[in-house]
């Protein structure tokens, strides 16, 4: 086992950890802080394959930005501790059997679209390419992802605004 | 050894690294408390710590040792987990943070082992500092929700509002700097600093070609000051409003943790307003022969500080006094002699102004605080979305144009 397998293997495991303690919780700000740590694992793995640039950013926007103010909401509502209901009857006879078969589907699509991949080599991928490549071949999307985050923004203003007429 | 080296070199090379400086940084924590109350304390017109030790030296070890018998006691209520970690994690991000600071251009050899003069050299330092930043939030704002307590709930909610809202201006006022080096490498945005205009003015970042960095400069201490919840941006432990603010139930080394954290960040903004507005470790004089003798301007400043303090010491009122100070001068001399040695004195050029340059701006820092009154909240939130913002869109608008125009 190469010393990168190992990392990969400890930083999935945290991963993956983070990701079912997120559901396990049974308070919001503990399930926040769990996927808090889904994403600063998340940066890591991407650190491995060298994509630095995205590691970088992963923790600012996800990890600081998006986070906090999930963080900074469930302090402001001061949600106190969920309870937990036994299961209906559709979510126990429809609904679990149904996310498991999804599950194996997606793991084994998966497996089979990356079965014949060779393992990439992580080799540092410099800003200036990812920038270059952004800002020229794919400057249309680039532009019309932003016009739709602006339309989004205009829009949750637009609904959070209180009528002034009221 | 060497081949040794040569097998291990994060054994031999990188963990020797990291304990020395992180000796260095505790010790440097302990004693910029001492600085910031004397400094304080003089701004005031009052003496500062005077008792323990001669000048106070000795109060940081009396308050660390208090800090760590002191009973720990967690407030009835608290969610337990997050209570323990909010100050683990603002002292731990806080010090990662000085990990990627570059403290001198030259490569050093241990055993045959070239490594540069600071624990990692990465191409994303900028933003590895800006990514550990903006995940210092937790710490203030957990300690604020998790101690079951109204004052230090408001106190957490504030500083995560305004944290927010300022690392915005903090992270566009130095796209500037970045535009300017092309690179997101710390040392690299300092060697491209190097150079003079018309032979004597140093070309850094603050007073650069094609675009003076100074709006740039002024937004960025300034949102680093109020990132920092440093007065007069101290909001979230304003004492007249919120007893303490977040750590108000903190009490012991939980408490001692998070005002380490606190001078860490100042550190560490010290350290990066230097490397991007003021030429990192370079030396302000040009190395040209006229200007040779700036060389010996460590070794001699050292030696005449060293001077100074056993004429002082040895009239001082303590009997321990009179012998420590002029021990302290007596070293300080020798340490001055070192600097003076051919060889030495290369290589202690870069860590002497880089060192120089922080403690300016960690005295700034102080001043500050010392001097300015604090904001009020609206004012604050208002100032942030609404002055700094736009001026460093405004800035990176105008740099982003003298650099097209002045290409080719």
């Amino acid at each position: 086992m190469t010393p990168q397998m190992a990392v990969f293997l400890v930083l999935a495991a945290v991963a993956v950890a983070g990701a079912i303690s997120l559901i396990l919780q049974r308070h919001p700000i503990h399930s926040a802080l769990s996927l808090i740590v889904v994403m600063v694992a998340l940066a890591a793995l991407y650190l491995l394959q060298g994509a630095e640039f995205i590691a970088a950013v992963q923790i600012i926007v996800y990890g600081g930005a998006i986070m906090v103010l999930f963080v900074f909401v469930i302090m402001l509502l001061n949600a106190g501790e969920e309870e937990r209901t036994n299961m209906s009857r559709l979510a126990r006879f429809a609904g679990v059997p149904l996310g498991i078969v999804f599950l194996v589907e997606v793991a084994y699509w998966i497996g089979r679209a990356t079965m014949h991949l060779n393992a990439a080599p992580a080799e540092a991928v410099s800003t200036r390419d990812l920038s270059l490549l952004l800002f020229r071949e794919y400057v249309l999307p680039f532009e019309l992802t932003s016009f739709l985050i602006l339309i989004a923004l205009l829009g949750a203003l637009v609904l959070a605004r209180r009528e002034e007429s009221e | 050894m060497n081949e040794f080296a040569a097998q291990h070199p994060i054994l031999v090379v990188a963990l020797p690294k990291i304990v020395v400086l992180l000796f260095v940084l505790l010790t440097a924590l302990a004693y910029l408390t001492w600085f910031e109350r004397k400094v304080v304390a003089h701004i005031q017109a009052r003496w500062g710590p005077y008792r323990v030790g001669p000048h106070g030296l000795l109060q940081p070890l009396a308050d660390g040792l208090k800090f760590l018998f002191k009973e720990d006691v967690t407030p009835a209520g608290a969610d337990k987990f997050a209570y323990f970690l909010a100050p683990f994690l603002a002292l731990s991000l806080a010090i990662t943070s000085i990990a990627v600071i570059p403290f001198g251009p030259k490569e050093f050899t241990v055993f045959g082992q070239s490594t540069p003069l600071a624990i990692t050299n990465l191409n994303i330092g900028l933003l590895i500092l800006f990514a550990i930043t903006s995940m210092g939030v937790y710490g203030v704002a957990l300690a604020g929700w998790s101690s079951n307590s109204k004052y230090p709930l408001l106190g957490g909610l504030r500083s995560s509002a305004q944290m927010v809202s300022y690392e915005l201006a903090l992270t566009m006022s130095v796209v500037g700097v970045i535009l300017m080096a092309g690179t997101f490498n710390l040392s690299e945005i300092v060697t491209a600093q190097q150079g003079f205009h018309w032979g004597f003015l140093p070309r850094w970042n603050l007073i650069g070609w094609p675009m003076p960095q100074v709006l740039g400069f002024f937004l960025f201490f300034t949102a680093a000051v109020a990132e920092t919840n440093r007065a007069p941006f101290d909001l979230a432990e304003a004492e007249s409003e919120l007893v303490a603010g977040f750590h108000t139930e903190y009490s012991s080394f939980k408490f001692a943790m998070f005002f380490m954290a606190e001078y860490s960040s100042m550190i560490t903004v010290s350290c990066l307003a230097t490397i991007l507005f003021f030429g990192g470790w370079l030396s302000p004089f040009p190395q040209t022969p006229l200007f040779a003798w700036t060389r010996y301007i460590p070794a001699a400043a050292f030696v005449l500080a060293g001077i100074a303090l056993i004429v002082h010491g040895v009239r001082y009122l303590t009997m321990l006094g009179r012998v420590i100070l002029p021990a302290l001068g007596v070293g300080l001399c020798g340490l001055g002699f070192l600097c003076g040695l051919p060889g030495v004195v290369e290589f202690i050029q870069g860590p002497f102004w880089f060192l120089l340059k922080i403690s300016i701006f960690l005295f700034i820092y102080v001043w500050v605080r010392g001097t300015l009154p604090r904001f009020r909240y609206d004012q604050l939130m208002a100032f942030g979305w609404k002055v700094l913002l736009p001026l460093s869109i405004v800035n990176v608008v105008i740099t982003s144009l003298a650099l097209v125009l002045t290409q080719r």
